[in-house]
């Protein structure tokens, strides 16, 4: 009876990235007992936004292919009236409008977003799959730039720039022209001063920041160089657990959340940090594989943005902390302490794995 | 066109999925590329830097204030000391309120005079780089408790528990000791241009005058630093190492403050100054500046009324007499004069003048007055001395020239600094022809010379050199660098370094020369010399010199009257002494302002210093006498 609850719970589910998403959310509530300075509290709240995070998971994964084309278009139009919703009526939090107060609870259209976007290209793409022509692309990039603004305008540099690079990865897997392409990007380059404009003047600091930390240590600078200084000197074998003095006199901001990454640097160091992009490098690989072998084109396009989003999340987050990248508000996926994340990206495995599963009962 | 389009072939469109799905997944391992050699270049190649960045941030070195070291007298007697009490302190950057209402609020709790709040104004006006200023010192235990249960009210005021310097003799004490006080912008500009900024992180005091001020390097001590890991918001986490502080030296003064005490007192209510120096070795045994001030007032900042009554007193109180006051030597001049004469020759010992109780330059009826009229008769060198002859001096004056007078006089250490180890030393003033031409552009008159011989004109001296002079002749010609401290006790290391006596001067001076002058010398006390009331009775031989220096000049014709003159315009009197003659072991100068003649004023303020200083003779109405003893209750059988 057990066994067969079992083997029920997992037939969905994906057991080689199951595996390494454990090991990653138990090295989440490591890292945030560390990064808390020894909450439980924390570590508590983490361990329950994984363990709703992972239901959201087994239920997508349960679902099946085609209600995940059904729902592309209601949830994009959803997505859309939410955000057109913020910029007309959101809340103003640190200077910015992100928020939107729907009566029971306060919620950020943008990472809904995250998911209804891709979902929506794939499933564009998908029905004009016999007839694509270069108009489709015209369209779907539409679908991707009318929100992609409107987060801009929040403003949420980090948040619309990881969607445009979802997007842009949908728009490549679906056979965009390698012209194109390159006109999109000296476009996208063309138009920089015209995003440099609209950009807020704190998102024209954190760039400009990156360029010279050093002009502001104590202020704007202050994020960027404890970083550095966190990763630096945790040296190649680290200071050990529990034993980073950035982080534990409290040097380091954000530790728990978008920082996080400083605080295992600084306690693992580089040998740490290699192990975990190794992980990381997994999944991506795990993702691929799925990706291969999905079997129709809307899961194609689908799993393959899911992947390069989820390891660009990854990277922009590390090149941040490590003062490549400016500081844009990224998480580090899978272990940054946070709910709404954590769902958005579970979400995410969750259709993989329902990808891997449902490939064999749908295939035409 | 849609007609042309063809169903894509699958097989050809997964291939192409594919071959993009690859070159992603290699752009993507090229980003983890970049990521991994960032991480090696910091943690590798910038790791030292970064590990060294991570400890300034964490480790913050606190300094620890050494202890300053005491000033005692010769015999241990402590002049400067520190007690530990407790201050109300208010930092200005951190005050919630402004800064009126809290000085208003905090005076309810604590007692806060209107002399406290405008020396705290004073304080905030001339210092900067303290973060919190003292409104109060010296709080007793309740006003402590009270404050504690108060103090969340009060944020950016806290009590401070710390070491005060004290100075338990007060105005006997102070133009020696001088005073430490906090440390303002100036004294912050200076510590840097000597790089001893360092040593004074913590430090609030530094010593502004007298020996706290001469000896500041020594008597401050090495700070300490202790580095403590702090958290981001600065808190203080562990101790993770410290270096103990090393107390400032002992100062052992050369000076008995009950000899110092005697003096003052033998001063009445005359204003003056005393230099007691041991000839043998320079050692300086009573340092009177009368009258002083009370020094601690200037510890923590003095209030405006107390600054003005010190500052605009007629008594000038704030003046340091000995190294800093100006006067003409008047007739103390004389047995350096009488040397001079001898030694070059322009006058030997039988040499007599007819004295008709004035001088005149040939071709010239402007009259030298001798201060006696009709004159002393016959008049030689040991007379001269002995009854202080004017006439005599002139006519020396005159033969020798001022430039032959300058370079004798320089000899004895007139007209420039004794070298005393306290700073602020002014170096009196003795005129030559090349002086006069630098200072007035103006040639030197035969006439100028005249007056020099009785040591007025332009002649000045200050008390410091007239001892160091006397000393110079009590010794034999040797003379010793008048010192003020006698030890400096290393308090950590427990060494004790003495200062050595230092020869300044040795001059050859023939024996019989200086036998006639001393000689003279011991005769001004005895009956028949100008300071004989003075000398009545003593024990010891005691060689002296009296001398009035005129404060304004009395025109031709007329007569000077103590009587009719203004207080303050009267002439200053002084006296140079030193015994036993025939073995000296004091030697010192007295001057008394406006108090008239040496011989009635002066001379007996040296008797009263040199009885006790050689035979332990406490004059009956000091301090120091010893009390009528009580008769002892019968025992009982």
């Amino acid at each position: 009876m057990i066994e067969k609850l079992q083997r029920r719970f997992m037939l969905h589910l994906d057991p080689i990235l199951l595996g390494a998403l454990a090991v990653l959310a138990l090295l989440s509530l490591i890292i945030i007992y560390s990064a808390s300075s020894g909450s439980i509290d924390r570590v508590v709240g983490q361990a329950i936004n994984i363990l709703v995070a992972f239901l959201a998971l087994w239920l997508i994964a349960n679902m099946p292919l085609h209600f995940l084309m059904r729902i592309a278009v209601p949830i994009y139009v959803l997505g859309m009236v939410l955000l057109i919703g913020v910029a007309l009526f959101g809340d103003i939090q640190n200077g910015a409008r992100r928020w939107l107060n729907i009566g029971i609870a306060t919620i950020q259209p943008s990472e809904l977003m995250k998911i209804a976007i891709p979902l929506m290209m794939a499933w564009y793409f998908e029905k004009h799959e016999a007839t694509l022509e270069w108009k489709n692309y015209l369209i779907a990039t539409v679908i991707l730039a009318v929100p992609f603004l409107l987060i801009l305008r929040q403003p949420d540099l980090g948040t619309a720039m990881l969607i445009a690079a979802s997007g842009f990865y949908l728009l490549f897997l679906a056979g965009l022209h390698w012209k194109i392409m390159t006109g999109l990007l000296v476009t996208a380059l063309g138009s920089a001063p015209f995003l440099w404009h609209m950009l807020h003047d704190y998102q024209r600091q954190r760039i400009l920041m990156l360029l010279d930390p050093m002009k502001d240590p104590l202020g704007k600078g202050y994020h960027t160089i404890q970083g550095m200084i966190a990763v630096g000197s945790g040296g190649s074998l680290g200071k050990g657990y529990l034993n980073g003095t950035q982080t534990h006199l409290e040097f380091l901001p954000e530790r728990s959340t978008d920082f996080i990454f400083a605080v295992f640097s600084e306690e693992f160091g580089l040998i740490g940090n290699i192990l975990l992009l190794a992980i990381y490098i997994f999944i991506l690989w795990r993702g691929f594989i799925i990706t291969a072998n999905a079997s129709t084109y809307f899961t194609r396009l689908m799993a393959g943005s899911i992947t390069l989003t989820f390891f660009t999340y990854t990277f922009v987050n590390m090149g941040m902390v490590t003062g490549i990248l400016p500081v844009v508000g990224v998480p580090l996926p899978l272990i940054s302490y946070g709910g709404t994340s954590m769902l958005t990206l579970y979400l995410g495995f969750g259709m993989l794995m329902s990808i891997q599963s449902h490939k064999t009962l749908v295939q035409s | 066109m849609s007609q042309h389009k063809e169903l894509r072939d699958h097989q050809r469109e997964i291939y192409f999925f594919r071959l993009r799905l690859i070159t992603s997944f290699v752009f993507m391992l090229l980003l983890a590329l970049l990521l991994v050699s960032r991480l090696v270049f910091l943690q590798i190649f910038k790791q030292d830097e970064f590990s060294m960045l991570a400890d300034k941030n964490r480790i913050s070195v606190v300094p620890i204030v050494p202890n300053r070291g005491l000033i005692t007298d010769r015999n241990g007697i402590v002049l400067a000391q520190n007690y530990s009490g407790y201050t109300l302190e208010i930092s200005p950057a951190k005050l919630s309120k402004d800064m009126e209402s809290t000085i208003n609020e905090l005076s309810t709790i604590v007692d806060i005079s209107a002399k406290d709040r405008k020396r705290f104004k004073k304080l905030l006006t001339e210092s900067h780089t303290s973060n919190s200023y003292p409104i109060r010192s010296r709080l007793n235990e309740q006003e402590v408790a009270r404050f504690a249960a108060q103090s969340y009210r009060f944020p950016g005021v806290e009590i401070k528990a710390r070491l005060f310097r004290e100075y338990p003799y007060k105005d006997r004490t102070s133009h020696l000791i001088g005073y430490v006080g906090r440390i303002n912008d100036k004294d912050s500009e200076q510590l840097d241009d000597k790089g001893l900024a360092a040593n004074y992180r913590g430090s609030d005091y530094i010593g502004k005058l007298g020996i706290e001020q001469s000896y500041e390097e020594a008597l401050h001590g090495i700070t300490g630093f202790e580095d403590v890991e702090v958290d981001a918001a600065g808190r203080g986490v562990r101790v993770l190492s410290r270096t103990a502080p090393k107390s400032g030296d002992n100062l052992k003064l050369t000076m008995d403050i009950k000899l110092q005490e005697i003096a003052e007192e033998a001063f009445g209510n005359f204003r003056g100054a005393l230099v007691a120096i041991d000839p043998n070795n320079g050692e300086v045994l009573a340092y009177v500046s009368k009258p002083g001030y009370d020094p601690n007032l200037f510890v923590d900042g003095i209030d405006s009324d107390n600054w003005d009554a010190l500052n605009n007193s007629p008594d000038v109180p704030l003046i340091n007499r000995p190294l800093r006051g100006q006067y003409p030597p008047g007739s103390t001049i004389k047995p350096f004069m009488a040397l001079s004469g001898l030694d070059s020759g322009k006058r030997t010992a039988s040499y007599a003048i007819s004295d008709p109780g004035y001088f005149m330059l040939p071709g010239n009826r402007h009259q030298y007055r001798d201060w006696k009229t009709g004159g002393h008769g016959r008049v030689d060198l040991f007379k001269s001395i002995v009854i202080s002859c004017d006439t005599y001096f002139y006519s020396l004056a005159n033969d020798m020239g001022i430039d032959s007078i300058h370079d004798y006089l320089e000899k004895f250490g007139f007209g420039k600094k004794t070298g005393l180890d306290m700073e602020g030393e002014s170096p009196g003033l003795l005129p030559s022809q090349d002086w006069k031409r630098r200072r007035f552009n103006q040639i030197w008159y035969p006439g100028d010379t005249v007056s020099v011989g009785i040591g007025q004109g332009y002649t000045l001296v200050t008390p410091m050199q007239l001892a160091y002079a006397v000393s110079i002749i009590a010794n034999s010609g040797k003379g010793y660098k008048p010192h003020l401290v006698r030890e400096i006790t290393n308090s950590t290391e427990h060494t004790v370094k003495e200062i050595k006596p230092e020869v300044t001067v040795n001059l050859s001076l023939k024996p019989e020369h200086l036998e006639i002058v001393k000689h003279a010398m011991t005769a001004v006390t005895l009956p028949g010399g100008t300071a004989a009331y003075a000398g009545s009775g003593a024990a010891y031989e005691f060689a002296g010199k009296t001398g009035t220096a005129q404060v304004i000049g009395i025109k031709q014709g007329e007569k000077y009257n103590a009587n009719e003159i203004a207080e303050r315009h009267r002439d200053h009197a002084w006296f140079i002494a030193f015994a036993p003659a025939d073995k000296p072991r004091i030697a010192l100068a007295v001057l008394a302002e406006n108090a008239g003649h040496g011989g009635t004023v002066s001379a007996p303020i040296a008797r009263k210093v040199i009885d006790y200083y050689l035979l332990g003779k406490v004059p009956p109405q000091s301090r120091y006498a010893p009390q009528p003893e009580e008769k002892e209750e019968p025992e009982n059988d």
